[in-house]
């Protein structure tokens, strides 16, 4: 029973609007935890709150909750980034990420953008694996009116890849958009066939940078920081995209990953429809943090 | 296994090395080593306190346990209290008469389709008459997935990909699974959030309309702080049964298990190890401890008793 009622009223039951004590600290620590921005970026920011509220000489609450969100604007802005398509066409951009992230309504999302702005984008069904998953980027094609490039259930995904971007290329297109299979960052047979991808695309283009974007899964708590610096480390990830950031989940484990692997954060999902993706707006995050 | 542990409970190791009774002075400097542990394994925070105040005062004049020293003895307290909260392995309830319905819900993505395939084939290896239905009308090919599942592993699957609404779709396909003369029904549902208020009544339509044995929440072990208001918004809704914790494959550490135990009290069933049809297991609590404290090896500390 005691348990529960913590729960009700996490954040809003903290009011910034009393002097600067030890238990408003707490209370901050309590928000960034709940956040999921973990132990470490935690422990960092509050001493960073107290020497700085000290050195400013702060003495009120409110001052003390706007100095938080400075510092955490302060570290976010540095992750704000667009894509980076390159000077060749087509532009090619790698989503990858753990088993449901939301890689494939990413995928289907940002090809509905794309289109609207008047670009040809063709989609590859690498994932090759998952049943259904070729079903399930084909029904996104349809709706994002884009070309789609599949092999059949279980075929090499690199084969898939190298057949999208060849076929992108003689005919012109200028995106091409590749869903990938689920996999964990620490099964290194996975990890390999990932890199095998990046190669093909780097044999038919090798001048083109590839965006080769990590999907996180917003609701996740410390293990994504492990998938960002793992997945960083073996492809060389070049952007994130948060998703399910429309639940109540703040996804504050972004802000250690952003602090550390300073990887640019490019997109965040708010829901399963063609239209929820937004472009990274540290402001923005911050301020639902508080919320 | 030494190391391990002065790396990451070094108050309990370097404070607690001597103490001969367990005081409430170094437990508190121990227990702040297990609050890092508890908190890195995304445990919830409020549960994280709870526990905490609940051990401190089982500790409090303590004797240290023979062979082992005062940090060792806190650690294996701990332990066995975590072991208890997580519970014994749980049975799946069966209705008085068949079928059993075994509904799966949870939040997008957190793995309820596989689940569903891998639960079938798990009863179907136990001898039981199982099929699968599909309820999802809303994510692209969501019962070609299921059906594929079904097929890969011989047993019916329900769907029909015409109907779009979710309630109607289920008196369909439960009908037609009733039909078939099976001992157990699994009902795949399409993943929504906590707060969608819509899509929560209509999983509780699809209840009132089958009557489940068993309403599963299928829960991702590597979800954050947030995952026990949803699991708890869920069970308020539906009055959940037991929990499958889904891709412990990884190298998340699943305090997940802990907050759901202690905060809603239904039994862990199942965990799933893997994407293949075939990684399922039954819930070990010991290994679900082991795992949240970050003890690799807690057996080498079990044996010098
Ligand atoms: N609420 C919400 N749901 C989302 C969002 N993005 C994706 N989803 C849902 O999450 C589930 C999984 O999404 P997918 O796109 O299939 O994920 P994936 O990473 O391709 O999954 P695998 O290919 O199986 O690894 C689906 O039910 C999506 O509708 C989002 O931003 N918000
Ligand atoms: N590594 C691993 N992956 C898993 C496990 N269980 C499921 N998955 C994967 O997680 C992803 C999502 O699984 P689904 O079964 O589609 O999830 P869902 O809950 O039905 O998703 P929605 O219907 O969109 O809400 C897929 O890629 C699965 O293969 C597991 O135990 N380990
Ligand atoms: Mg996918
Ligand atoms: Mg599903």
């Amino acid at each position: 029973e005691k348990t529960k009622k913590q729960f009700v009223d996490s954040f809003s039951s903290i009011s910034f609007g009393r002097k600067i004590d030890e238990e408003l600290f707490e209370d901050i620590e309590m928000i960034l935890l709940k956040a999921d921005v973990g132990v470490k970026a935690t422990e960092e920011i509050i001493d960073f709150l107290r020497e700085e509220s000290k050195r400013r000489r702060l003495k009120d609450g409110e001052q003390l909750k706007e100095l938080l969100k400075e510092k955490l604007y302060e570290i976010l802005k540095e992750c704000e980034s667009p894509l980076n398509l390159g000077e060749e066409r087509p532009a090619v951009i790698l989503f990858l990420g753990i088993n449901g992230s939301g890689k494939t309504t990413t995928v289907g999302k940002l090809a509905a953008q794309f289109v609207k702005d008047g670009k040809s984008v063709v989609l590859a069904a690498a994932d090759t694996f998952r049943a259904a998953a070729i079903d399930q980027l084909e029904v996104w094609a349809e709706r994002a009116k884009a070309r789609i490039v599949k092999h059949s259930p279980g075929s090499d995904p690199a084969a898939v890849v190298y057949d999208a971007v060849n076929s992108a290329k003689s005919r012109g297109d200028d995106i091409v958009l590749i869903d990938t299979a689920g996999r964990l960052h620490t099964k290194e047979h996975l990890i390999k066939e990932l890199q095998k991808i990046k190669r093909t695309i780097k044999k038919l283009m090798p001048d083109q940078p590839v965006e080769t974007i990590l999907v996180l899964d917003g609701t996740i708590g410390q293990n994504s920081i492990n998938q960002a610096k793992i997945f960083k480390e073996a492809t060389d990830v070049t952007g994130i995209v948060i998703t399910k950031l429309d639940g109540t989940a703040k996804g504050g484990a972004i802000i250690p990953i952003c602090k550390e692997l300073k990887i640019p954060i490019k997109f965040i999902g708010v829901g399963e429809g063609i239209e929820d993706l937004q472009p990274f707006d540290a402001k923005a995050f911050v301020d639902a943090l508080f919320d | 296994m030494f190391e391990l542990l002065t790396e990451k409970f070094s108050n309990i190791v370097e404070k607690l090395k001597k103490a001969k009774r367990l005081d409430e002075k170094t437990i508190d400097e121990a227990l702040k080593d297990i609050r890092r542990a508890l908190l890195e394994a995304d445990v919830n925070i409020d549960v994280v306190k709870q526990f905490l105040s609940d051990v401190k005062e089982k500790l409090v004049g303590q004797e240290v346990i023979k062979g082992l020293n005062a940090g060792e003895t806190v650690i294996k307290l701990i332990y066995d209290e975590l072991l208890n909260i997580l519970g014994e392995e749980a049975p799946l309830n069966r209705s008085e008469k068949p079928p059993t319905v075994i509904m799966l819900v949870g939040l997008q993505g957190t793995g309820k389709t596989t689940t569903a395939g891998k639960l079938a084939r798990w009863l179907k290896s136990k001898g039981y008459a199982v099929g699968v239905v599909s309820t999802d009308v809303r994510r692209p090919a969501a019962g070609k997935q299921l059906c594929t599942l079904a097929e890969s592993i011989g047993v019916p699957c329900f769907f029909e990909e015409n109907e779009k609404d979710a309630v109607k779709l289920t008196e369909k396909v439960i009908q037609k699974a009733k039909d078939a003369g099976l001992s157990h029904i699994i009902l795949d549902t399409a993943g929504r959030l906590h707060i969608d208020q819509e899509l929560m009544d209509e999983l509780v339509q699809i209840k009132e309309k089958v009557n489940p044995a068993e309403i599963l929440y299928v829960a991702d072990a590597m979800q954050g702080q947030d995952a026990i208001n949803t699991a708890e918004e869920f069970h308020n809704r539906l009055g959940l049964t037991g929990v499958i914790l889904t891709k412990l494959d990884g190298d998340a550490k699943g305090g997940i298990a802990l907050s759901v135990r202690k905060v809603l009290g239904v039994p862990i069933k199942f965990i799933g190890v893997g994407e293949k049809i075939e990684d399922f297991e039954p819930f070990h609590p010991d290994r679900i401890a082991q795992r949240i404290l970050g003890l690799g090896d807690i057996q080498t500390l079990m044996e010098k008793m």
